[in-house]
């Protein structure tokens, strides 16, 4: 067998999954012991060009509650022409339409090499996709101009057969009818009232009148969806809604002096909510909410609308000085749960130089796989380019998005599953594989992912339920399957099933082992996700406090080092990286609230506890690449010594992508070598950062922030922030060194917590 | 001061009247006594105007400085060519009578030297014409005998002794008549009637009390004005609902009439006629120049054709009252029961021949008031202390004259700019409000229409919807503007409406209209601001397509469901967004059913008519609409209801929201295009033309003594003073209650001001102020005389078809009789001269008073017959609430004019006849109108030339059954008919539908209960049943 690293790699490929161990634990006790749960990174659309989807319906164990799918790993008896289930040993035979199997003929899902297979099943009329657009016009001129290019530029990106529909609002709700001729139509709800679903669906004339009396038989929502004038699919109403688009007028109501627009966001949700409840429930769906500012008035205001009281900042929250916190939070939630319920996706693209509320809204989109934008502007290409990334295709020229995914997830009998972390919600599925001891979204085995493109990801965890006297035999493997049900972008049901296996070994005699499998990136984006988790719901401190202790915990387990002895602390390779993860962890937005807004955590986070592992890891420690006349460009360290005047660095941050200048070339830059043709060689240095930066936004999602500065420049803030201050006005002279740059912070370096980590590691007293 | 110049220069040097210049003047004055009796021609005082005087008068359209001479004529010309000037004094009690003393003794003092000058004027009047009664015996009028001179004359002497029976012996009249259904159970108790009433002065009906915190108070230190009331309370709600059942009908006053022999028919050309006193009014005063320069004068008709000069007091089209000399105790008030009251219609239309009101600015601190009762600068403010200071006539109070103002005086103690300032000489004016007359200080925006058209399946199905839309796009050109304007300032909204709302973005940048739809009815809100009120030019290109889209649209609905109260919610709010006051045309067409505030039943029920409960017909259902209608007022918001039923829409409560913010009902039963599309048309081009002013705040101040106690009218009272209207437009009118605090003095007189604060039609805030003075007098000889029949109707309907809203008809019925027998029979005991008890006599004032009585008692609303529709029933309510004089005179009179021997050639139409059936003949045809119906009757024998010019047809049997306009044919005779139909049309507040009717078709029975003299259809006396009836209680009374 090749390396661990190559093992990662290849099942990451194949399945999109990464374990933190690549070797089990055989019992619940020595599992707890090694920290680090058993848990895994799983990408549940992960780009296949490679996987051909099967056009038939997968094969099921009959038992009930198991319904496993037959996989590779199965026991297949192809004479009997019956093949026992891997998680309940149910002996299943085939269906008639595999009687024809053998050795040699084997139907896809038996081969090892579609431990991930997709099929394409057909269950009911297929459904269309639906875009409805939900647009503040409590907007500046130019942004609102921005913003109305944009949409009418996503017409033409979107599935000619796909419905759309058009929700604009400031301090009016207005529900805009595409089909008419003539005279434009709108329904006009009030900004300030709380309308139930029911009542939203009758005001806007879904429910037949009469229908509702006669013996309380519920309207066909089929019927509800034919007639609805409010989302039509875009080839019939594009002129239309262009036109609409365009004369779209700011809110006309007069905003007078020290006020704040009023902004009706909750009850545009609501009856954006409402409207896609009452016509298409269970269909996929994206609400994409595009808000300049905060809810000011109505359920789930954030702020009122006096300029002179801000919004809450994470000192107001602290203090319990956030007035409309916990409403706002509440109403969001409820109406996210519902959304979900349905299927329905909520986008959030928030442009505006202020908070817009995104704390109490985020459950939005945390819950239903929408997208959050957060911009200055609606009229930056940060904007405009994102928002044309959302509609991106893949090589099938099918949207990189899917809808209404359905996660099962099936282990053998020595595993249960604790929780989820990611875009999702729970089914509320109790089986025999659910654990009681809950980590992230738990208390399921099915979770329900409304919106999925090809990199979500989600952390699921697991326990190990064998008890230490009665381990799992060596030999053995822990099996693992992931069904995720989806509807493709382009209308099909689709069902993806990924069953992985792994080795069981025994703590105590193979714990090299069991260390060498250990797959530290996987776990520190694992453990942050944790923590991240954690985060939402309790205080700061308490959290980097329980960080702190898993990782000393880890090392005392991992480390080799003598009693009370600091210096000779060893950890091996696989583990080497992991405190340096964590060390930027606990520096990095995901956990830190200062110089944060509510907002911008909240934004962070969610893209955080969504992206896969590379993209994770890159958001916990940034990445640092050096172009200089030294040498071929080259990945530095993410330190302060690494920033030197003759360097131009680029920092990749997931949200910011930092070119900076040292000092020394920013004076040849002002000086204008570059224009001169003897220094061609500096033009093209200059030149490099800037192509590599562009291959970066090219793929990104979200475009990050792009930011060009120099040494001394305001916005070098943004590298200095990121690196470990290693140098500090603090210890600059007494290092008395010349290179690299020092740090005004009394924030601690690398090396000073990695001694008190060691001394923590080694101390007998801990 | 206006454009026409308002007044060059004061002629000092010819107003130096002598004071004895005066006293010969007069005396040998047209003082023309007035026959007191019934059955004599009025001495008409027949001296025709010269030309000299009218020409000035005349030409007041364009107003040169009214000439000094012309306004002080009297002064200078006392003796001369004009002695006329001053009309008759109105008075004929003096006649055959020795001369007052306290006259004389008045004329002798003389006025001290400041004394204003309409005091001294007045006073001479009244000093003066005493002597003179006697000297000229009027020529005779009209071709009749002269009255001798003498006392007066019975009105009718029926030969046999008890005369009263007749009325209720014969069978014939009887049972249907009087003694009907209404009558039958408790009858008039004689006996106990006599008493109660009495005790209720001049406010026969115990209305609700006035809304508002304070209740029904009295602030007054008498102890008058609460006792009255309880009083009142006694016999309308106790006595009367329980008495004698075993009473069979009969008048327990006259119980021989039963027994007694059938009456002989009296002659019904020889009881009072209205066409008679109105033809004689006509003659004698028609075409004249009324000027209103003498305290106290009863001016002309209603009906009569006349001109006003005005000298200091309101014109009567702004201002009439029930009588012009009050009497000077409350005692005295309430001897006689007649009740005082003033009709005010603050927006009365003028002539063309008469000046508008002038503009006065007093500058930025606002007009000049008096700082304790806060009664505006007007002619009866006295100014003393060489014009440093003025005493307020209202209240006495002694104010410093401001810097600014300060004027001297001349020695007269006038002020020298008199003649330059409307405030000082003129009975109406405007005042320009200044910033602290606003609402929240904020100059107001022009006020805005906003049209809301009942979309649903019924109104497409008419085609009511295309015809709105149609006529709107000619009808917005001719908004009202203001004069010298080049376009209306009055912006303009669309919404159209089912169970839901559609309002209207028609800003003028878009390129199509844009509908928004609001749903959420529960609670209503206008969802848009910029773009829904718009200029009508500006956005004509957008509105036009609006029009045109609008009918097709909605062609298709099948919604018939609709909504009300959120309509009119809409409306408020829209306008409080906009912060402007405006108007509502609502076009409904059945009951609002759909399930949001406001929601109706039907509730209508036949059974209920003639009980105790009947009242409940009238009640508007309580709840939404009382409190959208407090809302309505409070933002200047008028709502126009044109209602399209085909069945019961309880416009009882529909209605109510119109008739407390100054707005119409207008109702056009089971409405068809063809029909009735040019009436609805003609009806509201008018109301959208209507000259208005918005959100208006009336207070009628009075001079100690006496204060106005209750107001009727499209009204809505916050409290016990301010009379709020949402809009008050030209034919709305308030009726005001008068009562007693204390006495009034004969000397000083009793005087009105009533002011109103209002929003123009572009949006400038301004005050109206009508002033007028009445005399007092301690005789009740003097109230009698001064009487206004036409005035005093209008009282009684308002406040009786206010009183059924609390009470049994009957009940009201029984208070009218009872009351109209107490002011004859007053007048009977203290001012006519003794005779048989069987005589009948009238005051001439009051001489046609029974036939109004009689008529009000068979209008709709009173009769109490299960055959009229209780929405039509409701909607005559409503609209005579906010009726003005002329209206209700009309309505309980209706004119009847005979077409088929008219001279064709002759300008004037036809003189009136009677409203009675022996008024018509089989060959003839006639026109009746009342100001809401119009019928052209076609008797069984018309001659074929006649039809054939009219109709086109040969003969009255070719004749279309529906016809709701005659063809134009180029004849004399249907040149004539058709210019006399359009002139009555024109000149009507509301469009007729000229309905043909054939003498003995079934439609006649229609046009049958217009003829107000004869017995009703509906049960109700005819003329001469009554008059014997009220006699019958006028002799009780006596006795």
């Amino acid at each position: 067998m090749a390396t661990y690293q190559e093992f990662i790699q290849q099942n990451e490929d194949r399945d999109g999954v990464r374990f933190s161990w690549n070797l089990w634990p055989s019992s619940r006790l020595e599992a707890t012991r090694l920290v680090v749960p058993v848990s895994c990174l799983f990408t549940p659309l992960k780009e296949r060009p490679d996987l051909p989807p099967v056009q038939y319906e997968p094969v099921l164990c009959s038992r009930a509650n198991c319904k496993a799918v037959l996989n590779p790993l199965c026991q297949v008896d192809f004479r009997a022409k019956i093949w026992a289930c891997n998680f309940c040993f149910q002996r299943n035979p085939f269906p008639p339409s595999y009687a024809g199997i053998s050795e040699v003929n084997q139907p896809a899902e038996l081969m090892p090499q579609f431990s991930t297979i997709e099929y394409i099943v057909q269950r009911g009329p297929p459904a269309p996709l639906i875009f409805l657009y939900v647009v503040d016009t409590c907007l500046e001129e130019e942004d609102l101009q921005a913003l109305k290019e944009s949409l009418q530029m996503s017409l033409s990106l979107l599935p000619p057969n796909a419905l759309v529909g058009l929700i604009t609002f400031g301090r009016m709700v207005q529900v805009h009818e595409l089909s008419c001729e003539g005279i434009a139509k709108s329904y006009v709800f009030r900004g300030t009232k709380d309308l139930t679903a029911k009542q939203i669906q009758e005001m806007l004339g879904l429910t037949k009148p009469g229908a509702a009396g006669q013996q309380g038989r519920p309207p066909a929502p089929q019927d509800a969806a034919a007639s609805c004038k409010f989302l039509q699919p875009v080839h019939r109403v594009d002129m239309n809604l262009t036109d609409l688009l365009g004369e779209l007028q700011r809110d006309p109501w007069p905003v007078p002096q020290g006020k704040r627009p009023l902004r009706s966001t909750g009850v545009a949700l609501s009856v954006a909510v409402g409207l896609l409840e009452g016509t298409y429930p269970n269909t996929g769906a994206r609400v994409m909410l595009f808000i300049g500012g905060p809810p000011t008035q109505g359920p789930g205001m954030v702020v009122g609308d006096e300029l002179k009281t801000p919004i809450r900042s994470w000192h107001d929250i602290q203090k319990d000085n956030a007035r409309h916190l916990k409403k706002a939070t509440k109403y969001y939630e409820a109406m996210a749960n519902r959304s979900a319920t349905n299927g329905h996706s909520i986008d959030i693209y928030a442009c505006a130089l202020d908070q817009t509320g995104l704390l109490e809204m985020k459950c939005l989109s945390n819950l239903t796989g929408g997208h959050i934008v957060m911009g200055d502007s609606f009229n930056t290409s940060l904007f405009k380019q994102t928002f044309q990334r959302v509609f991106s295709k893949d090589y099938n020229g099918d949207f990189r998005m899917a809808f209404g995914g359905v996660l099962d997830v099936k282990t053998s009998r020595e595993l249960k599953v604790c929780g989820a972390i990611g875009p999702c919600v729970s089914l509320n599925s109790k089986g025999p594989c659910v654990s009681e001891n809950e980590m992230g979204i738990g208390g399921t085995s099915q979770w329900k992912v409304c919106s999925l493109n090809p990199s979500s990801t989600l952390g699921m965890y697991f326990e190990v339920v064998n008890q230490h006297n009665a381990p799992v035999p060596q030999g053995g493997r822990g099996v693992i399957q992931f069904v995720t049900q989806y509807q493709h972008s382009n209308t099909q049901k689709r069902i993806r099933v990924t069953t992985v296996a792994r080795n069981w070994a025994d703590a105590q005699s193979q714990i090299q082992h069991i260390e060498s499998s250990f797959d530290q990136e996987a776990a520190a984006v694992l453990m942050a996700r944790l923590g991240v988790f954690r985060a939402e719901s309790e205080e700061g401190p308490d959290v980097l406090r329980w960080l702190d202790r898993q990782l000393i915990r880890l090392c005392q387990k991992f480390g080799q080092f003598n009693k009370d002895d600091p210096t000779s602390f060893r950890l091996s390779e696989s583990l080497s990286l992991y405190p340096q993860f964590m060390f930027h962890l606990r520096r990095s937005p995901f956990l830190q609230v200062f110089n944060n807004s509510p907002d911008e955590s909240s934004y962070y986070r969610h893209h955080f506890v969504r992206q896969d592992l590379t993209q994770s890891l890159i958001m916990i420690q940034p990445i640092l690449y050096a172009y200089s006349f030294h040498g071929p460009p080259e990945p530095v360290l993410l330190d302060s010594s690494s920033i030197l005047p003759d360097r131009i660095l680029l920092m990749d941050t997931f949200f910011q992508l930092v070119i900076y200048h040292g000092e020394t070339i920013a004076q040849w830059r002002k000086a204008g070598y570059q224009e001169m043709a003897e220094y061609e060689n500096f033009k093209q240095l200059l030149q490099a950062p800037l192509d590599d930066a562009q291959e970066i936004l090219q793929t990104r999602f979200p475009m990050p922030r792009y930011i060009d500065t120099e040494h001394g420049g305001s916005q070098a803030r943004f590298l200095l922030s990121k690196v470990n201050p290693s140098q500090t006005h603090n210890n600059l002279y007494t290092w008395g060194q010349e290179t690299g740059a020092p740090i005004l912070t009394d924030d601690v370096s690398l090396q000073v917590f990695m001694d008190h980590l060691k001394k923590l590691a080694v101390s007998s007293s801990a | 001061m206006s454009q026409q110049g308002y007044v060059a220069a004061p002629p000092y040097s010819q107003a130096q009247p002598g004071m004895g210049g005066y006293q010969g003047g007069f005396g040998a004055g047209p003082a023309q006594p007035l026959y007191g009796h019934y059955g004599g021609q009025p001495q008409a005082f027949t001296a025709p105007p010269t030309g000299i005087m009218k020409s000035p008068v005349s030409s007041a359209a364009g107003m040169p400085p009214p000439p000094l001479s012309s306004q002080y004529s009297p002064n200078i010309q006392q003796n001369g060519a004009h002695p006329q000037r001053y009309p008759a004094p109105p008075a004929s009690s003096a006649y055959g009578q020795p001369a007052p003393s306290p006259y004389n003794s008045m004329a002798s003092q003389a006025p001290p030297p400041t004394q204003q000058l309409t005091n001294q004027m007045s006073a001479m009047n009244m000093g003066n014409y005493a002597p003179g009664p006697m000297q000229s015996p009027p020529p005779p009028a009209m071709g009749q005998p002269p009255m001798p001179p003498g006392p007066q004359s019975p009105l009718m002497s029926p030969p046999q002794s008890p005369p009263a029976t007749m009325a209720m012996g014969g069978p014939p009249m009887a049972g249907p008549s009087m003694a009907g259904p209404p009558m039958a159970g408790p009858p008039m108790a004689g006996p106990q009637m006599a008493g109660p009433p009495m005790a209720g002065m001049g406010r026969p009906f115990p209305g609700p009390p006035p809304p508002g915190p304070g209740g029904f108070q009295q602030p007054g230190p008498g102890a008058a004005g609460p006792l009255g009331y309880q009083q009142q309370a006694g016999p309308f709600g106790g006595p009367m609902t329980g008495p004698q059942p075993g009473m069979p009908g009969g008048f327990p006053g006259a119980p021989g009439g039963l027994a007694g022999p059938p009456q002989k028919k009296l002659d019904a050309d020889s009881i009072p006629s209205i066409t008679q006193v109105i033809g004689e009014d006509q003659e004698r005063q028609g075409g004249q120049v009324y000027s209103t320069n003498v305290r106290g004068q009863v001016p002309p008709l209603v009906t009569t054709d006349f001109s006003v000069q005005d000298q200091g007091n309101a014109s009567p089209r702004f201002m009439r009252c029930t009588t012009y000399t009050l009497p000077c105790t409350a005692d005295l008030a309430k001897q006689c029961q007649v009740p005082l009251a003033t009709i005010v219609k603050p927006f009365a239309s003028l002539p063309k021949n008469e000046t508008p009101l002038y503009v006065v600015n007093h500058g930025e601190t606002g007009p000049i008031r008096c700082n304790r009762c806060k009664a505006y600068m007007c002619p009866y403010m006295q100014f003393i202390d060489g014009g440093r200071r003025f005493q307020c006539g209202f209240c006495n109070c002694v104010n410093e004259v401001p810097v600014h103002y300060f004027q001297h005086l001349d020695h007269m103690g006038r002020r020298v700019d008199f003649y330059e300032r409307p405030e000082l000489s003129l009975g109406s004016y405007e005042f320009a409000a200044t910033l602290e007359y606003c609402k929240n200080n904020k100059t107001p925006n022009p006020p805005a229409y906003i049209f809301m058209i009942d979309v649903s399946y019924n109104n497409i199905k008419s085609g009511l919807v295309k015809l709105i839309c149609e006529e709107l796009k000619t009808l917005l050109e001719n908004l009202p503007r203001e004069e010298g304007t080049e376009s209306s300032a009055i912006k303009v909204g669309f919404v159209t409406y089912n169970k839901i709302l559609h309002f209207y973005n028609v800003k003028s940048a878009l390129a199509q209209p844009q509908m928004m739809v609001v749903s959420d009815t529960a609670e209503m809100f206008v969802p848009l601001l910029d773009g829904f009120l718009v200029n009508y030019q500006e956005s004509r290109a957008v509105i036009f397509n609006l029009l045109d889209q609008i009918p097709d649209m909605f062609a298709d609905t099948s919604e018939s469901e609709t909504v009300f109260a959120p309509v009119i919610q809409a409306g408020v709010e829209a306008f409080k967004a906009a912060e402007c006051s405006g108007k509502l045309f609502i076009f409904q067409s059945s009951m609002p059913t759909a399930d949001a505030p406001g929601k109706l039943k039907n509730r209508d029920d036949k059974k209920l008519v003639n009980t105790e409960k009947e009242k409940t017909l009238f009640q508007p259902q309580k709840g939404v609409y009382e409190q959208l209608s407090k809302e309505c007022v409070a933002q200047g918001c008028c709502v126009d209801l044109f209602l399209f039923p085909s069945q019961y829409v309880d416009l009882a409560t529909m209605g109510d929201v119109p008739s407390h913010t100054g707005g119409s009902v207008y109702k056009y039963n089971n409405f068809q295009v063809e029909t009735d599309g040019e009436h609805f048309l003609r009806d509201l081009r008018k109301d959208i033309q209507k000259s208005i002013g918005f959100d208006a705040v009336m207070r009628v101040r009075t001079s100690t003594g006496f204060r106005a106690t209750d107001f009727f009218g499209a009204v809505y009272m916050n409290n016990t003073t301010d009379i709020e209207m949402a809009a008050v437009d030209c034919d709305k009118a308030v009726t005001v209650e008068l009562k007693h605090d204390d006495t009034l003095s004969e000397e000083s007189g009793a005087l009105m001001q009533c002011a109103l604060l209002y929003t123009t039609i572009s949006g400038q805030r301004r005050l109206r102020v009508h002033n007028l003075s009445l005399n007092c007098s301690s005789q009740l000889m003097e109230l009698y005389k001064s009487c206004e029949t036409d005035s005093l109707i209008n009282f009684f309907a308002k406040s009786a078809y206010r009183a059924i809203l609390n009470q049994p008809l009957k009940n009201v019925r029984e208070i009218l009789v009872n009351q109209t027998a107490h002011m004859l029979a007053c007048y009977r005991k203290n001012c006519a001269n003794p005779s048989a008890a069987s005589q009948l006599i009238l005051p001439s004032a009051m001489k046609v008073l029974p036939v109004y009585m009689n008529s009000l008692m068979k209008s709709a609303p009173l009769v109490g017959s299960t055959e009229l529709s209780t929405d039509e029933r409701a909607h005559q309510r409503l609209s005579v609430m906010a009726m003005g004089v002329e209206d209700t005179q009309l309505l309980l009179y209706p004119r009847l004019i005979p077409l088929h021997n008219m001279d064709t050639s002759s300008e004037a139409p036809p003189a009136p006849v009677r409203c009675s059936e022996e008024g018509l003949t089989d060959a003839g045809m006639f026109l009746l109108e009342n100001g809401h119906s119009m019928f052209l009757w076609l008797g069984q024998a018309s001659p074929p030339d006649l039809i054939q010019s009219l109709f086109n047809v040969p003969s009255l049997s070719h004749l279309q059954g529906h016809m709701s306009s005659l063809p134009e044919l180029d004849n004399p005779l249907s040149k004539k008919v058709r210019s006399i139909i359009s002139e009555v049309q024109d000149k009507r507040p509301n469009s007729m539908k000229l309905q043909i009717v054939r003498q003995r078709d079934k439609p006649e029975m229609l046009f049958r209960q217009f003829l107000v003299e004869d017995k009703s259809l509906h049960g109700g006396a005819s003329y001469m049943d009554f008059l014997t009836y009220v006699h019958r209680e006028i002799r009780q009374l006596l006795t």
